[in-house]
Formats: structure tokens, sequence, C-alpha cells
């Protein structure tokens, strides 16, 4: 089945654009679907049994999910509802052309809550994919629905899903700047930090707990850790000169920074409470935009050649090697979590576009077709890269697939919205 | 009469001044916009409440209000940089001269030198670009001999542009180092 759905998402070609979420509010991120598959998988969600006594339809949310990775074709089966544990009505489901069904049973459970049971069918082979149950509070739906919507696109795809995930931005309206937080499909948005100066360069930690970021709130930038869950932060790089550029280790103890307090911008790293500052590497120019690789590589710009390219050193120290040669200005890297490619910004004629390399073949590939592109950041399953874009002359953020066919937008009724980072997969 | 009102206002703003040096740590801490600041000629940005702390033995009070004389080349803080330039051009060379003499005679002055860029390309590789045109603000001023101990530079990158449209005029404007005093920032 796996092997099937994957050949399928090879083939697809940019598609339909589709409004999902329309009577936003004003702050609120509306997501459009502007590019997907052609050849998407053919799934149904069946309305579950039990679940219009949840304040929303969990399957609202299940399907909403599915639709916007531009990987599945969600198929309509009514609105009878189909339960975890009756016998699956496998002619009605490939009548309306479904390979995969999804049917579920809510229940109450004790303490005001309700139990979640849930079932994958394979409609072709008459079998079950298996089975989730979970509890949920009635408010919790949407958390609920962005589970199961993972358990789905995992069976389907052998792929984790990133439904459940978070994504940090700054959003800029009239002269105050927030720093907010979402989930994926850009609903539940939280201001964390709210300023009149610039916010920019958030990084999630690898927990997803705390975020480093670059504010100018003391009329210069000085790099911040921040709590989410409590509020309190701390200062990380605070040096004479400026303070920048962000990026966790792996293990979430220390940060690369960029600072100037030696001379030109370089690298460096300090643990996440500031202490213990010391040296990444050394050059003649200007090095900058750290990020760490899980191979313990850090990729970073650097104008050490003449024009702005990317370089990769380890980060126990060594020679730093150059990693980019086509063209004159590439900025912004960051590799994919299993490490084999690298996402950055590369300036085509008058245009900045996220480009794709891949490192063992030198492959590149320009993902996107808009011409102000910035801060790519890859979801934590590698499949979708977040980025930050113009429509009209307003920021948004724009997702675009490893493959360049699947595209989304995520824009607000008024401000620019920038500076987006994927958060990581969360910790159950 | 006009000799001992001055002395007054100095006291006063040496009590001020030690009042407000705590560190400002809150996001929604106030303060006039960069940009407004940098105007030259204008002191509309400077936020009344701020007092810029003054050591009645080595400052005298007629230097430090030329600061905010538009009559004053004191009262000009900016210098403008070609594109993808971080050299001072020779027009600006009385600028950071009598800027220069002004730290020089007032040694407990600091100034943060800001570096701007236009709006093109990396947010953080635009940081390290304005980087470049405030420590050319400040090379210049210590080959003139002000210690480095009275100047910080910093940058802004691209974040606070002086002209918001994208057009080679506003971003030719945003091409900028700004030099701010002990009390304005």
């Amino acid at each position: 089945m796996n092997q099937r759905i994957l050949t399928v998402l090879r083939r697809a070609v940019p598609g339909c654009a589709l409004v999902l979420a329309s009577a936003a509010a004003q702050a609120q991120l509306a997501i459009e679907i502007t590019g997907a598959g052609a050849n998407r998988m053919p799934v149904a969600v069946a309305a579950f049994e039990g679940e219009n006594a949840l304040p929303r339809a969990v399957t609202d949310v299940v399907r909403a999910d599915l639709e916007r990775s531009g990987l599945f074709k969600m198929v309509e089966l009514g609105p009878s509802p189909m339960g975890a544990n009756a016998p699956v009505d496998y002619g009605r489901v490939r009548s309306r052309g479904a390979d995969a069904v999804a049917v579920g049973t809510v229940a109450p459970s004790s303490g005001g809550r309700y139990q979640v049971q849930v079932q994958l069918h394979d409609s072709q082979k008459q079998a079950s994919l298996g089975g989730q149950a979970m509890t949920m509070a009635p408010n919790q739906y949407r958390a609920t629905g962005h589970r199961i919507a993972d358990f789905i696109y995992e069976k389907l795809t052998g792929e984790p899903g990133v439904f459940s995930t978070r994504i940090a931005y700054v959003l800029k309206v009239g002269s105050r700047y927030e720093l907010q937080i979402a989930d994926a499909d850009g609903s539940n948005a939280q201001t964390a930090l709210a300023s009149k100066e610039p916010i920019i360069s958030p990084a999630w930690s690898p927990d997803g707990t705390r975020l480093a970021y670059v504010s100018f709130e003391s009329k210069k930038p000085v790099v911040y850790v921040h709590s989410l869950a409590t509020g309190q932060r701390n200062v990380a790089a605070n040096f004479k000169g400026s303070n920048s550029a962000p990026a966790w280790a792996p293990d979430g103890r220390r940060l690369a920074v960029v600072l100037t307090k030696d001379g030109q911008s370089q690298l460096y790293s300090v643990n996440a409470d500031g202490s213990g500052v010391q040296r990444l590497a050394s050059s003649a120019g200007i090095d900058t935009e750290p990020s760490w690789s899980i191979d313990g590589m850090i990729y970073f710009t650097s104008d050490r050649g003449g024009s702005p390219q990317i370089y990769r050193v380890s980060a126990g120290g060594g020679n730093a090697e150059r990693v980019t040669f086509e063209g004159g200005y590439n900025v912004s890297p960051r590799p994919s979590p299993d490490g084999k490619s690298l996402v950055y910004v590369s300036r085509n004629g008058g245009r900045f576009q996220i480009t794709m390399l891949d490192l063992a073949s030198r492959q590149t590939q320009i993902l996107t077709d808009t011409s102000k592109d910035e801060s790519p950041s890859f979801a934590p399953n590698g499949r979708m890269i977040l980025y930050a874009t113009e429509t009209g002359g307003r920021g948004v953020l724009a997702a675009v697939s490893a493959d360049g066919r699947v595209k989304q937008r995520l824009s607000v009724q008024s401000g620019d919205v920038r500076e987006p980072a994927w958060g990581p997969q969360p910790r159950n | 009469m006009k000799f001992a009102r001055l002395t007054l206002s100095l006291i006063a703003v040496g009590l001020l001044a030690a009042c407000s040096s705590a560190p400002k740590t809150d996001a929604d801490q106030g303060g006039a916009a960069v940009e407004e600041r940098s105007s030259g000629a204008s002191t509309s940005g400077i936020d009344n409440n701020r007092v810029v702390p003054v050591d009645a033995g080595s400052a005298s009070g007629t230097s430090i209000a030329a600061l905010k004389d538009p009559k004053s080349i004191l009262s000009k803080r900016s210098v403008l940089f070609d594109y993808d330039s971080y050299v001072i051009k020779s027009e600006y060379q009385a600028l950071i001269e009598a800027h220069a003499k002004f730290l020089l005679a007032n040694p407990k002055m600091k100034m943060l030198i800001q570096g701007n860029t236009d709006e093109r390309g990396s947010r953080e590789y635009n940081l390290a670009l304005g980087q470049k045109r405030s420590d050319a603000v400040k090379k210049a001023l210590t080959l003139l001999g002000v210690p480095e101990a009275q100047l910080e530079s910093v940058s802004l990158g691209e974040e606070k542009p002086s002209c918001g449209e994208a057009s080679e005029s506003c971003w030719a404007a945003n091409r900028r180092g700004d030099m701010l005093y002990s009390g304005e920032f």
C-alpha cells in the first residue's frame, strides 16, 4: 500500500487553488492551498459515531489536515456516521472511489471526557490498516483531529505526519511586533512576546519548549531564550556589538550565535543560559546564519570568498568547506532533518527563491515561483519547507513540498507575517 | 542669576540620570523610533522624559545643547553609504571630525552607532552588512583619537528603515549609519 501511494505522490503535479479557511479573525493566519498533486490518493474520513456531542466535529479537522498536505484527495461519504467497531461497508466506500477509509466512535468517558476510537481500512484489500484510541476533553477536538490525521498520514505514507506540530513567526502590525506561536494549520495563534522594536530569527529548542530569538528592544540586537509555557526569558548573548542568528545544537544545551564583540560578524557557541562563550570558526569576512545538522556539521553563510555563499564546518572545529558554487548570492542554509539535503535562498536574476540542494548528488532545484523568499524552515518530517515571502507588497508565509509540487500560503488580513520557524514533533 | 539656574538644572539632570540607568528588559518599553531620531535637524524624535546624563566636571552646557541644536553640525547624526559600500564618503569627513572632537571633550559621553541596510536579501546577512557600516563609522572616530570604550557599533540590519518604499531613493536613505549619544539609546 505504502509503495503504491508513494508512486502516486511522485507523479503528482501542481493543481487547483482551494481556500480552506476564509472567515478568519484579522490576525488569524488563513491557509490557502496554491498547488497540490493532481494524482492525490483518494481517501475518505467517515463522520464518527457520536462526534456530534463535541463542540465541533473532529473529522472536519482530520479532513482539512489531510487535504492541506497535498497528498490526499478527500472523498465525501455523506453525513451518516460509521463506527469504529461496526463492519465496514466496503462497497459503499469503493463506489465513491476511496482507496482507504477512516471510521471512528466518540463515546463519553469519565470526568466529562470522551474516548475516541479510530480504525483505518484499505477498501481494495478489505482489510484493517490499524487503529488508535485516545481520550480527550470536549474542547480538545482540534488537537485530537491533528493526532488522528497524523495516524492516518503515517499509515498511508510510511512517514510521520506533522499536523500536531506548531510554528513560530513574527507578526508586524503598524509599528508593533509580535512573536506568535500557532498550530501548523495557522489556528490557535498565541502571542509569546510583544514589542515596539523588531524581533527576528526565532529558533525552536529541540524539545519544543523554548524559543531563542533576536530582539532589538534595547536598541541593538540581543539574543534571548524564552520558555513558552512560563513566559520566562533570559539573555543568551548580549556582548558589546551585535548578537544574532541563534541556532540550537541538537542536544538543546548550546546555541550557535553570531557576535561582533571581536570585530566582524563571526560564529560562536554559548550555553542557553548565556555562559561559556566559545569561538566556533574564524574568517576574515562575515560568517553568519549558522544551522546545526543532525550529522554534527554547522552550515552557515560567509562572504569570505567575495560573495555570500554557504559553507559548512564541523561543530567540533576544523576547516570550513564551501558548499554552494552556482550564482553570486546563496544565503540562509537549513539542512533537512535527515541531513541529506539543504534548502537555502538563492538570488536568480533579481529574484530571491528557495532552492534545494541534494548533498550527495550536488543537484539543485529551485522550489518556488515567488521572488522575495526568506528564512526557510523544514517540517520535522522533511517533507515541507515553510518560508517567508511577499504577495501584493505584504509579508506572508508560504510552504512548499521538498519536491516543489505542493504549495500553500498563510497570511493575515492586515499586517506582515515573517520570520517563520517550524517547530519539532511534540513529545507526549 | 542665569548661572544659578544652569547649575540647578545640571544637578537635577545628574539626579535623574542616576535613576534612569536601569537596564531595559521590558519589551514594550517605549522610546521614539530610531528613524525619527536620525532625521538630523529634527528633535521631534527625542523622548522628553529621558535625560542626557551630564558630568558637570567635564561637559559644558553649551556643547550638550549643541547635540540638539539644528544650527550645530552635532545635530546631524547620519552617514549615508553607496550601494554595496562600507566606505565613508568624503562629504562626511567634517561631520565625523565634529563628533570626534565632541567625544574627546566629553569623555563620559558614550556613542551607540547603528548600521542599517536596505531591505533586499536575508535579514541576518543584512544585519552583518549593517555592522560593517557602523564599524566604518567607529573606525573613523577611533582614527581621530576617540577611545574604543566610548563607542559601541551595532547593526539594525534592514529592520529599521527610515523610508518604507521599495524604490532606489528609499533604499539609498536606508543605507545609513546613525550616531546616538548617552541618553538617546
